[in-house]
């Protein structure tokens, strides 16, 4: 009990965890933000803090709206597996692969909402998978 | 916006700094840097919709990701992580990515 309490300050750890971690970040918030997008359109009834008696219907809706839930969920998840995630590795690596994101959200957005494809996005995404490639092979070899 | 990423890049930092008491144990993850930093990402989210309603997507989406840019000085500064080619270089490629995103956006 004694000698597992002085545990040595890990440094940041050379394999490539943390990244990894990140990258599910990623997913968990692209699918946050295409949850929101879906709860965002369920109708909701219209609510006034000044008067009380709208406030029951609106609370019954919001539980009611299982996207707008799942969507908190996933971005609650989302930054505590950042949270793990930054215990081990540095910030300035981890913190811009999050713009993966963008990458994922453009995806679902195709699928889901039928969003176009046009060259600047494409452009776009091939250049932030490019980006955080880099960023991979960066923290490998420092 | 600008408000925004840099309220943003703070939530980073003091995420950071929140987690590195997780060394100690899991059951310190609630702290007062972890605390602030969901705070900060909350509250960078207000000056961005504020934003939203004035400004148009393909140009505030870039200027979000300057927050990774505030990042990296940050981490040097708090942290002591180095700057390297390799680390401005990738974040250069994700920064023009996602102005293309925006680009192709609109």
């Amino acid at each position: 009990m004694a000698s597992s309490a002085s545990v040595v300050p890990r440094q940041a750890s050379r394999s490539n965890k943390s990244i990894y971690m990140v990258l599910g970040c990623t997913v968990f918030a692209a699918a946050a933000q295409v949850l929101l997008k879906f709860g965002a359109n369920h109708a909701m009834p219209t609510m006034s803090l000044a008067d009380p008696s709208t406030w029951k219907p609106f609370l019954v809706a919001l539980l009611g709206n299982y996207q707008l839930l799942l969507g908190y969920t996933a971005h609650s998840c989302n930054a505590l597996l950042l949270i793990l995630a930054l215990k081990d590795g540095e910030l300035s690596l981890l913190y811009p692969i999050i713009a993966l994101t963008y990458v994922w959200v453009n995806l679902l957005s195709m699928y889901f909402f039928h969003e176009s494809m046009n060259l600047w996005k494409g452009v776009g995404i091939a250049l932030v998978i490019a980006g955080v490639s880099l960023m991979g092979w960066a923290s490998s070899r420092s | 916006m600008l408000l925004a990423s840099l309220i943003g890049s703070f939530g980073a930092v003091f995420l950071k700094m929140g987690a590195a008491h997780l060394n100690r144990g899991f059951r310190y993850i609630i702290n007062w840097q972890l605390g602030l930093g969901i705070a900060l990402f909350v509250g960078s989210s207000i000056p961005f919709l504020m934003g939203l309603r004035h400004g148009e997507l393909s140009v505030l989406y870039p200027m979000v990701s300057l927050s990774y840019m505030f990042a990296l000085f940050w981490s040097r500064l708090f942290f002591g992580e180095p700057i390297t080619k390799a680390k401005v270089g990738a974040l250069a490629m994700i920064l023009a990515g996602i102005v293309c995103i925006g680009a192709g956006g609109r």
